[in-house]
């Protein structure tokens, strides 16, 4: 493979984290295979991937947890490897790469977080005060953190990664496994440090998350960036627009599925429970007629047929077709044969 | 905060860093002691030596014939000897205390900031340090109670007291690296527990080392443990104890410094899954 020098100015000037060509092994899985993306000075990128991708594993190698078997990485131009320690004293990290001690109050937790971040005392006592008014925690400030939530403990995990006003913020799966309410409170929380400048790299699992919080979306699969855009180009990828028709026999799927691939573009999927095939297709009331014309000729009944707009699930299925969708539940009969 | 504000670390001066690193480490030993209190589980290692030291005096001692017993009083032989098991029992709690830290994710997150990364350790054995003056100080007011005699001045009283810790703090890095090699709270007690108790009873500690087989008295004799066992009986009866010392001090400071490499290196390495 070409060693490829990066340039003086290799980053550009507004890159704040880059990943290039990055490379990582565990024995003979190999978890990340030339992965480059780049994070804007001020803004959030969310990596976004199925169990397995590479996420957590890009995430360590970003916060000098781990080292890349070739490529690098840079946070404001510090080489994770050469210049680790000042990488450190920039960043903040939060979510299941992290953890916070059960043993400890939530505000001796802070306090010594700021410790270890190099301020003086009077420094990281008034931090840790101002961190847990900003986190709603002051009344549980004094308690032990194995007597908190699972929302309030995540709350307290992500107020330590910014107790040092870290310009640089990771957070692994901030929120997987949280309730609606809770996941409100805590993109809250993110969006009031990128309002105060921050820049922000997470990783998630959920669509709904990094289309809430994300300017970018990087999407990992299997060790590789697949694609990366807004949330918008991600969908406009799948041809702008999805065709939908449900049947009302489940005989007739395997027959309409093949009427519609001559109507979209692009592979049709068919959910035999639901009785439904859908298709990337291009926009328009024309389109919806032709089709309705069609499955009669064919004599399939149709219970419902419509156009609509994709949505980042099915992005996201579209631009990784062939590997494991995220977060798709598993079909019923699946869990009846167990 | 749009201009990032990066430190020179180049320009600091180097006790500088030195002085953070303390700092640091420090913090993680309060963060440790904090948890200790906390762990009502962990108490009980303190408590367990005290047993011992009835144990040995009034149930096992009585079969002990004093006569075989260098010195001749078995509560001045065996008593010492618990002094020196109880720092080693207690120092068990570095290998537990290391692959908890492991295993629940704490260690990523400290590894994430600027702290020295010696701090984790050296918290660690200074946790241990401050643990086991508070237990040593519990073993003797105990010891003195079941008839347990001092017979030398202060300075050799004290003396012994320090080799006494000085084993004790070697073998926290010998347990900080079993904990950090096993990752798992529970096998880190047991693969802790065989290195501590086949020196405490190969050993002088427990029973004169001619009472065991030919082939095990050189190695009996000569490890750490017996060493030191042999130099505080002295030091505390006003017997001359120089060779002992000298070979206890050099146990302490070797064990130190190796397990303080190896547990060093396992930590910046063991991480890395």
């Amino acid at each position: 493979m070409l060693k490829r020098t990066p340039f003086d100015q290799g980053d550009k000037q507004n890159s704040m984290i880059t990943a290039h060509e990055v490379d990582k092994r565990f024995g003979k899985i190999c978890a990340l295979d030339g992965v480059s993306f780049e994070v804007e000075r001020g803004t959030v990128v969310g990596l976004l991937g199925p169990n397995g991708a590479g996420k957590s594993t890009l995430i360590r190698i970003l916060t000098t947890l781990l080292k890349p078997d070739s490529g690098y990485v840079r946070v404001a131009g510090l080489d994770a490897v050469s210049d680790g320690k000042r990488l450190r004293s920039i960043i903040g990290l939060a979510g299941q790469s992290a953890a916070v001690d059960e043993l400890l109050t939530g505000r001796e937790n802070l306090e010594l977080i700021g410790l270890w971040y190099h301020m003086p005392k009077k420094e990281y006592r008034r931090r840790a005060q101002e961190t847990l008014e900003r986190l709603s925690l002051v009344g549980e400030a004094d308690r032990q953190v194995k007597t908190y939530s699972g929302g309030m403990r995540r709350r307290l995990d992500l107020g330590a990664s910014f107790i040092a006003d870290s310009p640089v913020l990771f957070l692994d799966e901030p929120t997987t496994g949280l309730d609606p309410r809770t996941r409100n409170e805590l993109w809250q929380l993110v969006e009031e440090r990128v309002a105060a400048g921050a820049t922000v790299l997470l990783t998630t699992q959920y669509m709904e998350e990094a289309e809430h919080l994300a300017d970018k979306i990087v999407v990992i699969d299997k060790g590789k960036v697949i694609v990366e855009g807004t949330s918008g180009e991600l969908k406009a990828k799948t041809g702008g627009a999805i065709l939908e028709a449900r049947v009302v026999h489940a005989a007739d799927i395997s027959r309409a599925s093949l009427l519609m691939a001559s109507l979209g573009r692009g592979e049709p999927r068919s959910d035999i429970d639901q009785r439904k095939v859908s298709i990337p297709a291009r926009e328009g009331a024309e389109l919806l007629l032709e089709a309705g014309r069609m499955f009669q000729e064919a004599g399939i009944s149709l219970e419902d047929i419509g156009i609509r707009r994709p949505t980042l699930d099915e992005a996201f299925l579209v631009l990784t077709s062939g590997t494991q969708p995220l977060d798709i539940a598993k079909p019923s009969n699946q869990e009846a044969t167990r | 905060m749009t201009d990032v504000k990066i430190p020179n670390l180049d320009a600091r001066v180097p006790h500088l860093e030195l002085y953070l690193a303390l700092r640091d480490a420090a913090g993680v030993a309060k963060r440790n002691l904090l948890r200790t209190v906390r762990t009502p589980e962990l108490l009980l290692y303190s408590i367990q030596p005290v047993m011992m030291l009835v144990i040995f005096r009034y149930i096992l001692g009585g079969a002990i014939n004093s006569a075989d017993v260098p010195g001749g009083s078995y509560v001045d032989f065996v008593v010492p000897s618990i002094f020196l098991t109880s720092g080693l029992v207690g120092a068990m709690t570095s290998a537990i205390g290391m692959a908890q830290d492991l295993k629940s994710g704490i260690v990523d997150r400290l590894r994430s900031l600027p702290m020295a990364r010696s701090a984790v350790v050296t918290g660690r054995s200074l946790t241990d340090l401050i643990r086991s003056v508070i237990g040593l100080g519990v073993m003797i007011a105990a010891g003195v109670a079941v008839g347990f005699r001092f017979h030398s001045d202060l300075g050799h009283i004290i003396l012994g007291i320090i080799l006494v810790l000085a084993l004790g703090y070697s073998f926290c890095w010998i347990n900080a690296a079993i904990g950090m090699a096993v990752k798992d709270p529970s096998s880190a007690i047991s693969a802790s527990t065989g290195p501590t108790f086949l020196l405490m009873f190969a050993s002088n500690a427990i029973v004169p080392t001619n009472t065991l087989p030919g082939w095990l008295q050189p190695i009996a004799r000569n490890q750490p443990l017996s060493v030191t066992a042999s130099a505080i009986r002295a030091l505390f009866q006003g017997e001359p104890a120089t060779h002992y010392v000298w070979l206890s001090i050099a146990w302490s400071a070797g064990i130190s410094v190796c397990f303080f490499l190896v547990s060093y290196s396992l930590y910046t390495r063991t991480v890395k899954k």
